[in-house]
């Protein structure tokens, strides 16, 4: 498949659009990649909207437009494919997400399961355990005093509690990363990214598949939650799994790249890192500024139903059109001094999980894992130092490092 | 412009001028009013917009949602017969003089 798409799409990279800026730029490259900043403010400076040559498609990246196509779900939808590929025209690499990829009313069933299932109730339920689990890494990675802050924090405190509030096996855990790596890359074009992971996918699409069946979920876990849910008629027990692989697909690298966004920001600015120290309970807020600065997730695609209007250009029905969230949180027009990372900042309203009924529905639990993470290292480290080369992890959709070297010392 | 009487636990009085369309939680935000977060920004997914509504305006507020009654069980501040999110609240002319009380904490 790769072949014929990669020739679709080539073929499709037609002229901008009359009036419509455009612009020579990839945001899945490693330029991209490495730094996304003064594209994100070309794009914004371009126009409201724009058409990127590369992949044929329009793209947004202000925050009134982001915001707006978010807000719009049955206009700008996501059932085609919130990726590149238009599931109108090429079969999903893998079955569609009946969340993700659904819109109402369909959606919307789906989503008042899992919205139910990761509650703010639901949260009470783990957040004690989390926060044990949290003090207890740091003590750890305080005794070891200089470690790689994406493998052995960033990543290490997830897995040490995600898995289990699923109610996952011990065994084969290890291909949740690669799994979780291959679906965000899948968003992305036919790339050489892409590509590989499609490639390399099978054994990562059979443990996750296993996975999500109702037997091999303990009880209690979000995953067994989600199959009662079956029981009461809310969604078919061929449903179930599915969710399932939805809080797994989405659940874990997400959440190691947020709490890696924010380690990367308390080390590179240490004047945040003493504000957060002075007063640990803007822990909470540390994290959801590091969502907004980094912004994790960088992008999303939706699919026109219709012929519509954005930002005086009209726009045909079935195009794409990519979402740069990224940029919308660092848009001048709606953030003050949007370039610095401030602990103290009002941050409702970013778009790093989203706006409208696809907004992340696992954002509680997100921000529960960070909060009692940077809560934690408030208490217990004085200085964070970098202490080795800062690599970059490169990832269609995601945003995040590979390698982060740091030295802490104790409070 | 419809106002909006915000009162903190500790008893101080906040009086901000919202515009109509927006929501209490929204122009509460944009007057920087301390005790409401809104980390999910409106959505309806959060609960830390959470406000108790002075009785004598709550039936005056359009009825809740399944979501908000759902979400409300999960406000950290106790729930109450009055308590409401505020990003559900839409403001019009009509609800002029709101009066909204704070809970002690939204996390
Ligand atoms: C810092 C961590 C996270 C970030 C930055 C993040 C970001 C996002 C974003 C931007 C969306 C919107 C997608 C769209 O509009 O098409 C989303 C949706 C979603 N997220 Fe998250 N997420 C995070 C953590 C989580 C966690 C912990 C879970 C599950 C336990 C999760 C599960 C989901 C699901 C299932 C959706 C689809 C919701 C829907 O379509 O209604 N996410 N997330
Ligand atoms: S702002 Fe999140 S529920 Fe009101």
């Amino acid at each position: 498949m790769s072949a014929t798409s990669r020739i679709d799409h080539a073929a499709s990279a037609q002229a901008a659009p009359a009036g419509v800026p455009n612009l020579d730029v990839d945001p899945f490259s490693t330029e991209f990649f490495e730094d996304p900043h003064p594209i994100h403010q070309a794009l914004r400076e371009a126009g409201p909207l724009v058409w990127l040559d590369k992949w044929g498609v329009y793209g947004v990246a202000r925050y009134a437009e982001v915001h707006a196509v978010l807000n719009d779900p049955l206009t700008f939808c996501s059932s085609r494919g919130v990726g590149l590929s238009d599931f109108a025209k090429e079969k999903p690499w893998r079955p569609q997400s009946i969340i993700l990829e659904a819109d109402p009313p369909a959606h919307t069933r789906t989503r008042a399961v899992l919205a139910q299932v990761l509650s703010p109730t639901a949260m009470k339920g783990v957040r004690e355990h989390f926060t044990a689990m949290a003090a207890a890494k740091v003590d750890e990675l305080l005794a070891r005093r200089s470690f790689d802050a994406v493998a052995d924090l960033a990543e290490a405190y997830p897995l040490s509690v995600f898995p289990d509030a699923m109610g996952l096996k011990q065994e084969g855990r290890e291909n949740l990363l690669p799994y979780a790596s291959l679906v965000f890359n899948s968003f992305g074009p036919p790339n050489q990214l892409r590509q590989e992971a499609i490639e390399r996918s099978a054994p990562h699409q059979a443990y996750v598949a296993a996975q999500c069946q109702r037997e091999n979920l303990a009880p209690g876990g979000f995953g067994a939650c989600v199959h009662a849910r079956a029981d009461a008629g809310d969604i078919t027990a061929e449903e179930a799994p599915l969710l399932v692989r939805s809080l797994l697909s989405a659940g874990l690298d997400t959440t190691v790249n947020g709490i890696g966004a924010a380690i990367y920001c308390l080390a590179r600015f240490p004047d945040q890192l003493q504000r957060l120290r002075g007063d640990p309970t803007l822990a909470r807020n540390a994290f959801e500024e590091a969502i907004r600065y980094e912004s994790p997730v960088q992008t999303f695609f939706r699919t026109t139903t219709r012929e519509v209007e954005l930002a005086g250009h009209r726009i045909g029905e079935g195009e794409k059109v990519l979402m740069f969230l990224g940029a919308a949180n660092r848009d001048p027009r709606r953030w003050e001094n949007p370039d610095s990372y401030d602990v103290t900042r009002r941050t409702s309203g970013h778009v790093g999980f989203g706006s409208g009924i696809h907004m992340c529905v696992g954002q509680l639990l997100a921000r529960v894992e960070g909060e009692v993470m940077l809560a934690a290292i408030a208490r217990k480290v004085a200085a964070i130092e970098i202490t080795g080369p800062v690599k970059r992890r490169y990832n269609n959709t995601l945003r995040g490092l590979e390698s982060l070297p740091i030295t802490i010392s104790p409070a | 412009m419809p106002s909006i009487i915000f009162f903190h636990p500790d008893g101080r009085r906040q009086q901000i001028e919202a515009s109509e369309g927006e929501s209490a939680m929204q122009a509460a935000t944009r007057h920087d009013i301390s005790g409401i977060l809104a980390e999910c920004g409106g959505n309806a997914m959060c609960a830390t917009c959470h406000v108790y509504v002075d009785e004598a305006w709550l039936a005056r507020l359009p009825a809740m949602g399944g979501d908000e009654d759902a979400l409300l069980d999960g406000a950290a501040a106790e729930r109450q017969a009055n308590s409401r999110l505020s990003c559900q609240i839409r403001l019009a002319a009509d609800l002029d003089g709101l009066v909204l009380s704070l809970p002690d904490r939204q996390t």
